[in-house]
């Protein structure tokens, strides 16, 4: 395996214009799956949600999923796309032990949304990422490779199949070619996948969680001579599945194909596994010939063919889209786009609003989220949704804040303890004794002995030098270990030496 | 007890309702009869005796109980090995499923059972009811009852014969391009291909999807339309089922007529390749249908001329993705499999040995068809044709209620004569494909035996989609007066075996 030397980022760019395409599936939530009764609930015992239909027994036959179809129009709404009058689904053949059928029920030259668009914000500017198309189809099942060094099928001693997930309903949303981002490709990326799975979470159609494969990406790559017209070869990388992971492969592959191109070599159609350690790529299997699947419309099947009436009344029923209810937030809490725009990429607006909903004031809900939690998440690696935290536990401890049972500080170790799975905020305050020192008595003992232990500074303070204070608070907070309430020390040792705040 | 075994359903059906017999009686003289000539007949892949005792008994103990028995309970059937039936062997004629045990009962085969009609055994076909002969079944040819040394027809073959034969009353089939009506026109039966979506496919083992039909066989009219009754009308299971009622084809049998019916003779199923006596009794048969009152005009369809080229690009593109499934990954027979093999190398030996050269034949003509850079040229051009095809029956459909033909172009031909040569096999569904690709209704039954080899000859009689009733009507006023002209049910002439 050659291992090329990359080019820097800003090198690469120098040179080449970036062109993408991001393919999207999501896996619908439906309750039975996309051509049978099969309940598609996760974690069940592998082989016990399956029938003859999505076994692929001799003489099954599809039905399809009328919910499947009405979710993947509310998607094609959402995306600004036309919906067909009528469409087929198509069978794309290929053998592989995980297909039942060996074809699977897709869509082909008939989708059933297609021409749309959207928005996405961008350092605080509008990028419009085009959309191509969104078809339905279904999952294959899943293979698990045994015994092999690559967990591949080739050089596997046996393979495990479960075919609970075969039939399991998947919308796939093409993009048109994305040109025009330049330096920013890899942002534009990450923005368009988070704008897609905020919208996709929207219209309830998906809980799109990428970390359960819910929603998974293949990143096209391609680069051309700055200022040339034509398109590059492009480079597939699949099942790219996280949003930092979507803006680390456009990166990698910008740096590969810019050195691979720029020692005169060319690049490769093929498809590339992305690696999460180091956020390479490495070469997947090349298509020696174009592959052929013998597309050909599904004859047990009839063709969907949704109203006029029920796609504008489907319309009608879209709810306020992620971007329009973004910007209404960001009123709101008053926020600038820069500042929403982090909001966003951290994936923290439902996270944020469920606090608020449970209680805190926004700017509350919003400093621990983006600033300690975003914090901790960045250092585990781990999306922030992902953290053993409740939106009711943050807005729990911004109560106890709020009544002064916690100072800033304290209300740190408080979450510190949740992350570290201690428990809720008032048992974690329990068990770590956290609660701020209110003991009117004992914080009276350790503001008198401050007097005492600091004469000069308090003459001072009876002098008018009120600024001198914050020494004799520092002291206190120093014996309390900090488990004081600053504020009410201050208080008490204006009040002690009879001087006004 | 022999007689049994020569009463049509309904009589049977009415026997039993009366308790003149009993459900038991009727089977078990079945089995009997099946056991005594099966041997050289070879209708039956699989003999289902405790099923099918165990059904009796059930009926008789409703009947005895008083409940209300339906129109053919008690009555038995020859289910083609095609359907699946749960817990009993279902090999589609093929040796690639080997072994397997469907976990579920077909739509038609659970219509059936809640119908009380008797499963006898599952009946031999073309593998994959691909072939107009029932030679191409992995299990061996089956004899044709009026000369054993001939085909019974194909795909199903072995319902044909069965019916023919007397070991049953009832049968069912699957027609993609003629595996209903050719059998019954060769056999002296009666055989019907319901309007695309009059019979749900669910457990049918798919070979061509928009082409496969489920239909009922049976020595009368009326049994094939009681039979009709039974397993025709919408299932949620098959998305191509019809969500309409079920044309009244009992009726249309019991009241037989074709005074002042239109009736349209096709022009293009006559001359070169057609048997000299299988035109003499079409044509008497037209003339029959002029006395009985009908109208008769010529009627050219031109675009049927094409529609065997048609039908093999639909049918093996179809059939190239509906058999890949059958990879030795989940049921039937895996050949290689030592632990030194790759899944696909299993699969490639599996399904070489697995299927015959038939179906590896029109497999490959299938994924050819398909192919990127030939779609349009084959698959694509062939579903122009069909577009022709219906609109020429639309036309046709205007000026006459139904059309007739012969069915198949000669009488049985002797086992091993097409064998090595596809398209003279190919010929024989000549004149039934069309309806196929057009998606209406057909009907053949019995018109006589051709004077130069004594072997029985079928009239076609083709109908709209959805008016299959008029099949029954015409069928019925057919047979009829040829049992008045004949003073017997042709197939009492059949050898007694």
């Amino acid at each position: 395996m050659t291992v090329t030397e990359l080019v820097s980022y800003e090198d690469a760019l120098a040179a080449y214009d970036p062109v993408m395409g991001l393919e999207v599936h999501v896996e619908l939530g439906t309750k039975t799956k996309m051509f049978c009764g099969c309940s598609t609930a996760l974690g069940a015992e592998p082989n016990t949600q399956t029938c003859p239909t999505c076994l692929g027994l001799p003489g099954s036959l599809p039905v399809v999923n009328a919910t499947g179809v009405e979710s993947a129009i509310k998607i094609g709404l959402a995306l600004n796309c036309e919906i067909a009058e009528w469409c087929r689904f198509a069978r794309k053949n290929y053998f592989y032990p995980d297909m039942p059928k060996n074809f699977q029920t897709s869509q082909y030259d008939e989708p059933i949304a297609y021409n749309g668009y959207l928005d996405v914000d961008v350092d605080g500017e509008v990028f419009r990422v085009e959309i191509e198309r969104a078809h339905m189809e279904e999952d294959t099942g899943k293979s698990t490779h045994v015994g092999g060094a690559t967990g591949r099928i080739h050089g596997a001693q046996h393979s495990l199949l479960d075919y609970n997930r075969a039939g399991i309903p998947l919308i796939e949303i093409v993009t048109k070619p994305i040109v025009g981002a330049g330096e920013k490709a890899p942002e534009v990326a990450k923005a368009y996948v988070t704008e897609l799975r905020e919208l996709i979470k929207s219209l309830g159609v998906s809980e799109a969680r990428m970390e359960m494969g819910q929603m998974r990406c293949d990143v096209n790559l391609s680069l051309r001579p700055q200022g040339a017209d034509k398109f590059g070869t492009r480079s597939e990388t699949k099942n790219v599945n996280s949003l930092r992971s979507v803006e680390r492969a456009v990166r990698f592959e910008i740096q590969r194909h810019a050195a691979v191109l720029g020692d005169g070599g060319t690049i490769i159609q093929e498809t590339r596994h992305f690696h999460e350690e180091d956020g390479s790529t490495t070469s997947g299997r090349v298509k020696e010939e174009a592959e052929d699947y013998r597309y050909f419309p599904e004859p047990d099947l009839v063709p969907v063919a949704p109203s006029r009436a029920w796609v504008e009344e489907l319309r009608g029923g879209l709810p306020e889209l992620p971007r329009v209810r973004r910007n209404r937030l960001r009123e709101e809490w008053g926020l600038s786009r820069h500042e929403m725009q982090s909001v966003l990429n951290a994936g923290a607006i439902d996270l944020i609003t469920a606090t608020i909903d449970e209680g805190a004031p926004a700017d509350q809900a919003r400093k621990w989220w983006m600033g300690e939690l975003a914090r901790r998440a960045n250092e585990d690696g781990v999306e922030l949704a992902a953290l053993p935290i409740t939106p009711a536990q943050v807005a729990r401890v911004c109560a106890l804040v709020k009544e002064g049972s916690l100072n800033d500080k304290l209300a740190r170790q408080t979450i510190e303890g949740v992350l570290a799975g201690e428990g809720g905020p008032d048992e974690v305050v329990t068990k770590r004794g956290l609660k701020v020192v209110s003991d009117e008595g004992a914080l009276g003992t350790a503001v008198d002995e401050a007097i005492a232990a600091n004469a000069a500074i308090a003459d001072k303070i009876r002098g008018g030098k009120v600024a001198a204070a914050g020494a004799l608070v520092g002291a206190v907070m120093k014996a309390t270990r900090g488990q004081a309430d600053a504020a009410r020390v201050r208080e008490l040792i204006l009040e002690k030496l009879g001087v006004e705040g | 007890m022999t007689d049994l075994i020569r009463l049509t359903a309904a009589e049977t059906a009415a026997r039993i309702a009366s308790g003149e017999v009993t459900a038991v009686e009727v089977t078990e003289a079945h089995l009997a009869r099946i056991e005594a000539v099966d041997e050289k007949v070879h209708a039956f892949l699989h003999v289902d005796r405790e099923g099918a005792l165990a059904q009796a008994r059930a009926v008789d103990a409703k009947r005895e109980r008083g409940e209300e028995l339906g129109p053919l309970a008690g009555v038995p059937l020859a289910l083609k090995d095609i359907f699946t039936t749960k817990g009993i062997p279902t090999t589609v004629g093929s040796k690639i499923l080997d072994g397997w045990i469907p976990p579920y009962d077909a739509t038609v085969v659970q219509r059936l059972r809640d119908a009380d009609v008797i499963v006898l055994g599952k009946t031999n076909m073309d593998e994959f009811a691909m072939g107009s002969s029932t030679e191409n079944s992995a299990f061996g040819p089956t004899g044709n009852p009026w000369d054993l040394t001939r085909v019974p027809g194909g795909s199903g073959g072995g319902s044909s014969a069965s019916l023919a034969s007397f070991q049953t009353p009832l049968a069912i089939g699957t027609d993609t391009g003629g595996s209903i009506r050719q059998p019954a026109a060769v056999t002296g039966t009666v055989g019907v291909k319901p309007t695309y979506g009059g019979v749900s496919r669910y457990g049918m083992v798919a070979f061509s999807s928009s082409l496969d039909q489920g239909g009922p066989c049976a020595r009368t009219v009326l049994d094939a339309a009681l039979l009709h009754e039974v397993i025709a009308g919408h299932d949620p299971m098959d998305s191509t089922s019809i969500d309409e009622p079920v044309p009244a084809v009992v009726e249309a049998a019991r009241n037989g007529s074709v005074r002042g019916m239109r009736i349209g003779v096709v022009k293009e199923f006559a001359g070169e390749g057609y048997q000299a006596g299988v035109m003499q009794r079409f044509n008497e048969s037209v003339e029959l249908l002029r006395e009985l009152g009908a109208e008769i005009e010529e009627i050219s369809c031109p675009s049927f001329d094409k529609a065997l080229a048609a039908y093999y690009l639909i049918a093996p593109s179809e059939c190239s993705s509906n058999l890949a499934r059958f990879d030795a990954m989940r049921y039937g027979l895996r050949v290689g499999d030592d632990g030194g093999r790759s899944a696909e190398e299993v699969t490639a030996l599996t399904r070489a040995e697995g299927f015959g050269a038939e179906v590896k034949r029109r497999i490959m003509l299938g994924t050819y068809a398909l192919s990127s850079g030939y779609y349009d040229a084959y698959y694509g051009s062939a579903q122009k044709v069909r577009t022709l095809i219906k609109r020429d029956f639309e036309k046709a459909f205007e000026r006459v209620d139904v059309l007739v033909s012969p069915t198949t172009p000669t009488t049985a031909f002797p086992i091993g004569e097409r064998a090595d040569d596809p398209m003279a096999m190919y010929l024989a569904d000549l004149c039934t494909i069309p309806t196929n690709l057009a998606g209406n209704a057909a009907m053949s039954l019995p018109c006589g035996l051709a004077p130069e080899d004594g072997l029985p000859v079928g009239l076609q009689i083709i109908a709209p989609a959805m008016a299959d009733d008029r099949l029954y009507k015409v069928g019925a006023a057919v047979e009829a007066a040829l049992i008045d002209k004949w003073g017997h049910p042709l197939i009492e002439e059949a050898p007694s075996l």
